[in-house]
């Protein structure tokens, strides 16, 4: 495994991760490439096997979708959260495919101050290597809990 | 402000509005004292709970825990065949017997705490040392496992639900239920074998009524969930009504497609521009399969006083409601495939599940609007809510621009907590 790769990945998350805390939803489906798969799951249904979670797109479109609807028709409290991301680990590196698995603590902020831990869990990527650069192919997000507070309206 | 009428058995702060189930008193919805009565006379009292699926246990040994209302509970399949479900209580101390939520080929339950043991019926078998080390201390000899053991749970079973209930007094489940909301759980459920297909708990930040008040509230669908409306989907060419059964508890919202009036929506798109922006890019969320011949695409159930099943296209549910204190609600939502889905039918549940759940996009709104409820009247616990929509009763209805079945709920309650 290459250092390079190493930086390369572990720039695409804090990339990804900046384009959500900044409210830059707009700009969030073009970190996905190829299937643009997006799965938001609990740690329980992952371990199951279980296939619906909290969140599930396996097209560009879907991932418009899901963005046009929470700018246009869906209500919920002005609310941000604040990605802290860990290490990435590469779990294997085949032609052109890298896995990897990166830890993720999400605090949410609501419009009166009140901050929480909203989720902490983990990315299970599929990267592929293209020109030089990765691309996110397939994103599950694996919450550690299975508790959501009230609503989860931004993805993770 | 209403007159207040005095009601037997009861304290003037307890006393229900005058104007039977159009008003609210918002206290319920903040009071212990409300909270706590509830546990006694609705969570042990002579309602069904919805506990588990039958598939969640299938072989003798398997087991999940749960809870009625504050109480938890595990429900257990034994070497009979027969489910079972107890209090998950050791008869000595009180400390939980068990401690996993779900697991397999347990032979039985034994408290972590001194080793009280007991078999899958809940019938207390051990107790450590009971006869003493050496002839020294040990249990007196006027003790009997058979006279202690945890609270049992009376079962039924209706189309792959189990349900409970701690009271003797509570009529079969089928009576309970009635003929009505019954055919209408075998319509989602009945001949089918059913596969849990994902789980996901929604913490709400209210109390479990203004959740069950939330869905049994057609009036709001419209309204508070914009999604079918920006992008166009509400289909004109639909009819549909609301069933409420006799004790009001019970109800059923449905909608179905219209063949007639279908074909003329039809005809008339073809003239009509639209006025919406907003259109799905990838339209095949909605692109459901044809489950049930008689063209229901949406059917919300609910069983008084905390169970819910959903069918919303292919999205089909059953959600648990657990009080968690007075302002806090566990929503416990379980998705359902069946066995016999194709992998195409399969896939268009897990994409239709982003209509429903903590993310849902017709269901994220009841996430939040419980709390700004719970919120809303934080200084006003002697104001009262208006349901006066549809009228006064709580009656069937062809429209569904009614609060009939929020009525009913509160008529049941009432009728349960003897207010």
């Amino acid at each position: 495994m290459s250092n390079n790769l190493y930086q390369m990945i572990a720039r695409a998350q804090a990339e990804y991760a900046r384009c959500i805390d900044d409210d830059r939803l707009e700009e969030w489906p073009d970190h996905f490439h190829g299937r643009c798969i997006y799965k938001v799951t609990t740690a329980a249904n992952h371990r199951e096997g279980l296939e619906v979670g909290i969140i599930f797109a396996n097209s560009r479109g879907m991932l418009l979708d899901r963005v046009s609807a929470l700018r246009e028709a869906n209500i919920y409290e002005r609310q941000s959260y604040r990605h802290i991301l860990g290490q990435p680990s590469i779990l294997s590196e085949q032609d052109g495919e890298v896995r990897s698995e990166t830890p993720f603590l999400v605090a949410r902020i609501l419009q009166d101050g009140d901050t929480d831990i909203f989720a902490t869990g983990r990315y299970l990527d599929l990267y592929r290597v293209e020109d030089g650069e990765v691309k996110l192919n397939e994103r599950t997000v694996v919450c550690d809990s299975s508790r959501v507070d009230t609503l989860m309206a931004l993805p993770l | 402000m209403a007159q207040r009428q005095e009601m037997p058995n009861e304290t003037a702060a307890q006393a229900w509005p005058r104007d039977g189930l159009t008003r609210i008193p918002y206290r319920v919805f903040r009071a212990d004292e409300a909270y706590k009565a509830e546990q006694k006379l609705i969570f042990h009292g002579p309602s069904w709970h919805y506990l588990a699926l039958e598939v969640e246990v299938p072989e003798p040994g398997d087991f999940r825990t749960t809870r009625v209302g504050d109480t938890p509970v595990i429900v257990t399949r034994d070497g009979d065949g027969e489910i079972y479900a107890f209090e998950n209580r050791c008869a000595h101390r009180g400390a939980l017997i068990c401690l996993d939520n779900h697991g397999k080929g347990k032979k039985d339950f034994s408290c972590v705490y001194h080793a009280w043991t007991y078999d899958r019926q809940g019938n207390l078998r051990g107790v450590a040392f009971k006869d003493g080390v050496k002839g020294k201390g040990g249990m007196p000899d006027s003790f009997r496992m058979e006279e202690h053991g945890p609270r049992k749970l009376r079962i039924a079973t209706l189309h792959g639900l189990i349900f409970g209930s701690f009271s003797e007094d509570v009529p079969p489940l089928e009576e309970y239920l009635g003929e009505e909301i019954s055919s209408r759980i075998e319509r989602v459920l009945g001949g089918r074998t059913p596969v849990v297909i994902g789980r996901v708990t929604q913490a709400l930040p209210n109390n479990w009524k203004l959740y069950m008040e939330n869905v049994k509230d057609s009036y709001h669908a419209s309204i508070l969930h914009l999604f079918f409306t920006t992008f166009e989907l509400n289909r004109l060419s639909q009819k549909g009504a609301i069933i409420v059964d006799e004790s009001g508890g019970h109800h059923v919202s449905y909608s179905a497609i219209d063949r007639e009036a279908q074909k003329d929506a039809e005809y008339s798109k073809q003239q009509l521009r639209s006025d919406s922006q907003y259109r799905l890019a990838d339209p095949s969320l909605l692109k459901g399969f044809e489950e049930y011949p008689d063209g229901v695409t949406l059917q919300i159930l609910t069983v008084f006083p905390t169970f819910v099943l959903q069918q919303i296209q292919n999205a089909i549910a059953v959600r648990q409601i657990v009080p968690r204190g007075i302002g806090k609600t566990d929503l416990n939502w379980t998705y359902i495939g069946f066995a016999d889905d194709t992998p195409e039918q399969r896939l268009t549940r897990v994409k239709q599940g982003n209509l429903v759940g903590p993310a849902g996009y017709i269901s994220m709104e009841d996430g939040c609007v419980g709390g700004f409820v719970q919120r809303g009247i934080a200084g006003a616990s002697d104001q009262e809510a208006v349901l006066e929509m549809g009228g006064a009763e709580a009656a069937s209805s062809e429209s569904r621009v009614t609060e009939a079945s929020v009525r009913g709920f509160w008529k049941a309650y009432r009728s349960n907590m003897g207010v």
